[in-house]
């Protein structure tokens, strides 16, 4: 028999060295993450993923799976706290969702919809992130970076290019590019890279496709972010 | 008091070409990567700034991206990407110096240098800042000049440093008594009274053998001083049993970070003590079979450096550090201290070790801990300053010895830092199971009203508490007792602990990086008197996230300051209620300022007042 775990009272099956969220999402139960991708070892930062164990709140993306464990995610507490997470990243960066080519195929936007949240309560802090646009076929808007990382993990570990990373420190941190200029155009960044294509919102986009697809039938206007992603789960099993 | 030498930091007036002061930088450290920040900061004193170009010459000499070079410089508040004065003077925001008047004496020293706070001089002589707590608030107001900490701040003083700063006198020619930093021990018990000569309890030691030193330390009772209180015998012994690849691969590591607002003991340990402290590194090395040992010293502390490097040189000529210490065959250790360079978060052991390794201090997921996978992947056992002494101490008293003083779940003597409202601040050692009103008695403490305990990540006390003990089972610490008299403003505490945590949040995840900052926005929209019942319910739904989700200790303590002050000092907090309703945040006659000052009015018409807004 296989080792198991119990998910918010549901028996969990799951394999040696997996981890919580992987586990779950391979049996069909949602964990909502933003900074984790199975092609990646885990990450922790968002902290979207965050589950209860004994008392304690952990990223299920960094917890192993251990047989026996007792995990709470969907409940009120937890919820309400991924909800005040996603406000944050709302909070913190300039996302103006109608004008943003990413709208529809965005997982910020697309889990701020899952979890219903309306409107922010915080006062938005509005920094001033000018859009690096030099490069002839990718454009920067760090305006909506939520610091998932993925571009730099994505350019260092697969495109071994090092062409992200980051700067600064606490809320004033922000992503950097491999040149001393300071502009995309100067790195050896390629729109086929995984890098160019790994961003979850809207700061890496490519020039010249504005809104191909209409807003209203993209991604995850058709069907929720926690379905789609499940799916996507069954279909890499499959 | 002991007058320190004051080191010989390059700066200011004998600024190098960049190529020439990276090449220095590079000749004395090589290119190891892992060298990069101790890199940055050598290029850094060799030309008071980092500029890109210096960047790209260190990225391309340790092969390393530019961006990563660009991403660690920026991360430590000593390291700067623009221009800064050939003079930077750092005043300390720390609450107790604020109390002090540190704020008024930064105005006045900014009013005669014609500056505003955080900003480069037109002739780039100048620039004054705040940074945060430099160890030195038991003879505050202090500041750093180009790294060198200034004591005893007075409107005189103040007076004095404009008009060097004005002359461009180099700091070589600054009056001697300016860089004195007292060491005011006011208390001592086993620790600060032990003449132990160094070596007496490395022999000791390899007498018991290397089990024999384990079991003597766990005997002992032993706690990590850095506040956290875990086994130092079992932490040794965890670390011991974690597989090595190489032999005496193992890492042992004292931290000198002591970032904790109000704490400088460890300052005066390594002041004082250097041998006990180094000594209890070689034990651990002896314990652990450690090859490598670091001091990870922070960065206000640079001025110490040549004091603890002239020790270890003292050691190794006396066959106490370096190869066959003792003449024992393969018992090979040597120390290396590394700088921090302002960055709070790297007191947190993970943090720490990535900042070793020449990277952004960010704490790393746990488990796995460092005793198993620490610097370089290797066991690693990172210690405290005044745990480290300890162990010279256990190995020389014995275990049972050391357990019979203090508490049975505290066992030994704590160094307390103390300042604020006390007519003797200074450190103090007790055994552990003082009592509050204890240490108060004997700093001449008259009627204070609270103790901040363990520094902002700590516990507040109030006076009705001052009967508990200093002791891990009832209010631990790491030793900062910062003292607040009957005027002292609680909301004005925690207002300040909210700022340094949002100003040392490494960013990292999500509740830290923004929840810090809201924090601050709401304790500042409060003292701005635009607080209402609404805002302290969302301050307590920001701590509660922060305690439960953040990644480290930083963001789970970042709330404690303003939870313990809601709950025990509540009259302070209402008192910046004007209106017991809701109350916007945003201010209509305020958002019009912009206007003011581009249409150059500021008269009556030009304002909204409440009734017309």
């Amino acid at each position: 028999m296989s080792k198991a775990f119990r998910l918010d009272g549901v028996s969990v099956p799951f394999e040696d060295g997996e981890s919580v969220l992987a586990a779950a999402r391979k049996a069909g139960h949602f964990i909502p993450h933003l900074c984790w991708d199975e092609r990646f070892p885990p990450h922790g930062s968002c902290k979207l993923c965050v589950v209860k164990i004994d008392g304690r709140q952990v990223s299920a993306c960094a917890t192993p799976a251990r047989e026996g464990l007792v995990v709470q995610s969907a409940t009120e507490e937890i919820v309400d706290e991924r909800r005040e997470l996603i406000t944050m990243l709302f909070t913190e960066g300039n996302h103006f969702c109608p004008c943003c080519e990413k709208s529809g195929n965005c997982q910020l936007q697309a889990l701020a919809y899952d979890l219903e949240i309306l409107a922010p309560r915080h006062n938005r802090f509005f920094p001033d992130r000018p859009v690096d646009a030099s490069h002839p076929d990718i454009l920067l808007d760090f305006n909506r970076c939520i610091f998932c990382e993925l571009c730099i993990r994505a350019s260092r570990d697969v495109d071994k290019k090092n062409v992200f990373a980051l700067g600064g420190r606490g809320i004033d941190k922000h992503l950097v590019v491999n040149a001393e200029s300071e502009r995309l155009a100067d790195t050896n960044l390629d729109k086929d890279d995984l890098a160019a294509n790994i961003c979850p919102v809207g700061v890496i986009l490519h020039k010249r496709h504005g809104f191909a697809v209409p807003i209203g039938e993209r991604i995850y206007d058709k069907e929720p972010i926690s379905a789609l992603d499940l799916a996507a789960a069954e279909e890499e099993r499959s | 008091m002991t007058a320190l030498p004051v080191a010989p930091v390059v700066s200011a007036e004998e600024a190098l070409p960049v190529d020439e002061a990276v090449d220095a930088a590079l000749e004395r450290r090589g290119t190891d990567p892992t060298l990069l920040l101790q890199i940055l900061i050598e290029t850094q004193a060799r030309l008071s700034w980092l500029p890109p170009h210096a960047l790209s010459r260190i990225a391309a000499a340790l092969n390393l991206p530019y961006a990563h070079v660009q991403g660690v410089a920026s991360f430590y508040s000593f390291l700067s990407l623009r221009p800064v004065g050939r003079y930077r003077l750092l005043f300390a925001d720390n609450i107790v110096e604020e109390m002090q008047g540190s704020r008024a004496l930064m105005a006045e020293l900014c009013r005669k240098l014609w500056l505003e706070p955080g900003k480069l001089s037109e002739d780039q002589l100048v620039s004054v800042d705040v940074t945060s707590c430099i160890g030195m608030s038991d003879q505050g107001p202090s500041l750093l000049v180009n790294g060198l900490p200034v004591t005893r701040l007075t409107p005189e003083r103040i007076g004095e440093i404009a008009t060097l700063v004005r002359d461009e006198i180099p700091l070589a020619g600054w009056p001697q008594e300016f860089f004195v930093v007292a060491d005011n021990v006011r208390r001592r018990d086993i620790l600060l009274s032990s003449a132990l000569q160094p070596g007496d309890a490395l022999r000791k030691a390899v007498a018991h053998g290397l089990d024999g030193l384990v079991a003597e330390v766990q005997r002992s009772g032993l706690r990590g001083r850095g506040g956290a209180g875990f086994s130092t015998g079992r932490k040794w012994e965890l670390c011991r049993q974690a597989p090595v690849h190489e032999p005496r691969g193992r890492v042992v590591v004292c931290n000198a970070d002591e970032g904790e607002p109000g704490t400088f003991k460890d300052r005066v340990l390594l002041t004082l003590m250097p041998d006990h402290v180094f000594e209890g590194m070689t034990l651990a090395s002896f314990a652990l079979e450690a090859k490598r040992g670091f001091l990870y010293l922070r960065g206000e502390y640079r001025y110490m450096r040549d004091h603890l490097e002239a020790v270890l040189a003292r050691r190794r000529r006396e066959g106490l550090l370096g190869r066959s210490i003792l003449g024992i065959e393969d018992f090979d250790f040597d120390i290396d201290i590394h700088l921090g360079a302002g960055a709070y978060v790297c007191g947190e052991e993970t943090a720490l070790i990535e900042s070793l390794e020449g990277k952004r201090g960010v704490p790393r997921i746990r488990p796995p801990f460092p005793v198993a996978h620490g610097y370089l992947g290797r066991p690693t056992s990172v210690n405290n300053v005044e745990t480290l002494a300890l162990a010279t101490l256990v190995t020389a008293l014995g275990g049972e010895a050391f357990a019979k003083i203090g508490t049975s779940q505290s066992t030994g003597t704590k160094l307390l830092s103390v300042s604020g409202d006390c007519a003797e601040p200074g450190v103090y050692e007790f055994p552990f199971g003082a009592t509050f009103g204890e240490v108060l008695a004997a700093c001449g403490a008259d009627r204070p009203k609270a103790v901040q305990h363990g520094g902002a990540a700590g516990i507040t006390i109030a006076e009705r508490e001052f009967g508990r003990r200093v002791a891990f089972e009832d209010a631990p610490t790491a030793g900062a007792f910062m003292v607040f008299g009957q005027n002292r403003d609680m909301f004005e505490v925690a207002r300040n602990f909210v700022r340094f945590f949002a100003h040392e949040s490494c960013g990292f995840c999500t509740p830290c990086r923004i929840g810090t900052t809201l924090l601050k926005d709401l304790m500042q929209k409060l003292e701005a008197g635009h607080g209402s019942p609404l805002d302290l319910a969302e301050i307590e739904r920001l701590n509660h996230l922060l305690q439960a989700t953040s990644h480290c200790g930083l963001g789970q303590a970042a709330a404690n300051p303003v939870l313990d002050g809601m709950r025990k000092f509540r009259p302070a907090f209402d008192a910046r209620m004007l209106n017991k309703e809701f109350q916007p945040a945003f201010s209509l006659d305020a958002a019009l300022e912009r206007a003011r000052q581009m249409t150059g009015r500021d008269d009556a018409q030009a304002h909204l007042t409440e009734e017309r807004a």
